[in-house]
């Protein structure tokens, strides 16, 4: 097989480091929200680590377009193949959506996109209540989507890692897996 | 081979015990983290205050109001500009305090309380709300009340006297046993009503005092950060409010007042910011700093209009009080961060409720009609 069995450098540290980020992002939103005490410290963080993973998010299908991720294990049944194809693109949509709904929001309800010191974002909606009320909604709804995205991925690849052992999880490994040999 | 190897796909050569256990790994991990996830949002502290259930006491002490504001629900937008001097830039770097900036301001002046339609009374605590419209977006947004001190320290505090305050229907005011079950838990508070019981009522928006109550840091150039709390101080003398005022049938006298001052002339207040000192409470709002402490008049705001309550004017600003410019930071005040989760709370309901027009309407200024 000439095919690398392995993710490339690049997709291998985007994928950790904004594995990391959006599970931290996840929980700094639904802990912000309910909070009354830490909700403005949250709220800090939680707009500059999302215009972080919006740009690494475009970074990162930039890099899978120029370099095709290894193929999947050949004996995978078809419906987990189609499985992980509709959750991928359902990941890499969510990655960019919920920065962009966040941005639109703040943008709809005439909020600064204040990111850090002096750095505010231009608004990419015009005004409107309304508009604000809507994509405030569909931020909770896509967060929740996304968690549960989340999850069903870390299962699947914990799958692949510690039962399958076909390889799957050791093409992401940050480490190098000798044999797709049990690696946890 | 099980039919767990099966399902899994596990290689035949793993032990039923061995993928059992691998199985019971993985659900233990994915549940401890869609637990974790439960706890960080709060559902499994079903008793803790949320900004959610601090908006929801709001409609519940006043009833529903769909597209107002849950608290200074009655208001009158108005517009004008700062006009820095220089000497608050000693203190911030934020540029509305630089000699002869002028920075566009609109603004909202209201009555406290989650009543739209309420008549305007005295005793009612009157606040302005200021939005400071910076170059490059930066913008910063601040609620003030006509206060000495603001009536709690902490939102727990706040929750619990909303509804100890709430008007009973029979007396037209709070039960004065539950008040003073609150200020038996809350001497801070007991201590605070007292100085707000006792300061001076104007005869209008115009010639109040407007304070933001909680304090901040302002952070300078080369980043020393100094506490400060702001006062807007008005040019005009204030006047004790007359019993003849109150006696008016005009139930919007005050907003009205204001509005027909504005047609006349321009009102100004100087910004005056006051230094703490060491030791001056910055997380009790409660507590009055020291009168001796330093003073420093910023600049000048000056109002020229204002517009009843429509879409796209004040209406629709959120006066979150942490939208700050680079330059003023928050303190350690719990208030603030509680009341910027609350505001947005607020906002986001009544952003998504169809909207009725403010009782402060067009015809405002018409004076004393019986």
């Amino acid at each position: 097989m000439t095919q690398s069995t392995r993710f490339n450098g690049p997709a291998r540290l985007l994928h950790w480091s904004m594995a990391a980020l959006i599970l931290a992002m996840l929980f700094i939103g639904v802990a912000m929200v309910a909070s009354l005490a830490d909700y403005g410290t949250l709220v800090a963080l939680h707009r500059p680590l999302g215009l972080l993973i919006l740009i690494l998010a475009v970074l990162r299908l930039a890099n899978r377009w120029r370099r095709p991720p290894p193929p999947l294990p050949a004996d995978l049944p078809p419906w987990q193949r189609r499985a992980a194809h509709a959750s991928h693109i359902a990941l890499y949509g969510l990655m960019l959506a919920m920065p962009l709904v966040g941005w639109a929001m703040l943008s709809a309800g005439r909020i600064p996109v204040a990111v850090a010191g002096p750095l505010v974002l231009p608004p990419i909606l015009p005004q409107s209540p309304m508009l604000y009320a809507w994509l405030r909604e569909l931020h909770t709804v896509l967060a929740y989507g996304l968690f549960g995205l989340v999850l069903a991925h870390l299962g699947a690849a914990l799958l692949h890692g510690l039962i399958r052992r076909d390889g799957v999880f050791a093409s992401m490994a940050p480490w190098r897996v000798r044999r797709p040999a049990g690696n946890l | 081979m099980t039919l767990l190897h099966r399902l899994t796909g596990a290689p035949p050569g793993m032990t039923p015990r061995a993928l059992i256990l691998r199985v019971c790994a993985i659900g233990a991990l994915l549940a401890g983290t869609a637990g974790a996830f439960a706890a960080a949002g709060g559902w499994l502290s079903p008793t803790a205050l949320t900004p959610a259930r601090v908006v929801d006491r709001f409609e519940q002490v006043n009833g529903p109001h769909p597209g107002f504001r849950r608290n200074h629900a009655k208001g009158l937008c108005v517009a004008g500009e700062f006009a820095g001097n220089g000497a608050g830039a000693a203190l911030s770097k934020a540029g509305v305090f630089a000699a002869g900036r002028v920075t566009p301001v609109e603004g909202r002046f209201a009555l406290a309380g989650g009543q739209p339609y309420a008549a305007d009374a005295a005793a009612t605590v009157r606040s302005l709300a200021l939005r400071f419209r910076l170059p490059d977006r930066e913008e910063w947004r601040t609620g003030m009340n006509a206060l000495p001190v603001f009536p709690v320290r902490t939102p727990e505090a706040f929750y619990e006297q909303l509804l100890a305050g709430k008007l009973d229907p029979a007396t037209g005011k709070p039960d004065p046993e539950r008040m003073k079950a609150f200020f038996a838990v809350h001497p801070e508070s007991a201590k605070a009503a007292g100085l707000i019981k006792a300061r001076p009522i104007t005869a209008g928006f115009a010639d109040s005092t407007f304070r933001s109550l909680n304090a901040f840091r302002f952070v300078a150039a080369d980043g020393r950060a100094t506490p400060v709390r702001w006062a807007l101080v008005p040019e005009r003398p204030a006047v004790p409010e007359t019993a003849a005022q109150t006696a008016r049938t005009d139930k919007n006298y005050l907003f009205d007042d204001l509005a027909a001052q504005l047609r006349q002339a321009p009102l100004r207040w100087r910004l005056v910011v006051t230094v703490g000192g060491a030791g001056d409470a910055t997380a009790d709002a409660t507590l009055p700093w020291p009168a001796d402490r330093e003073s420093l008049d910023v600049g000048t705001l000056t109002l020229t209009g204002a517009t009843p309550e429509e879409a796209g004017n004040c209406r629709d600003v959120n006066f979150d009080p942490l939208v700050l410019p680079d330059g003023i930071a928050p303190s350690d005040d719990p208030l603030l961060s509680a009341r910027s989760a609350a505001y947005a709370r607020s906002f986001t309901r009544r952003a998504g409720e169809a909207t009725r027009p403010s009782a402060v309407t067009a015809t405002a200024g018409q004076g004393d009609t019986p």
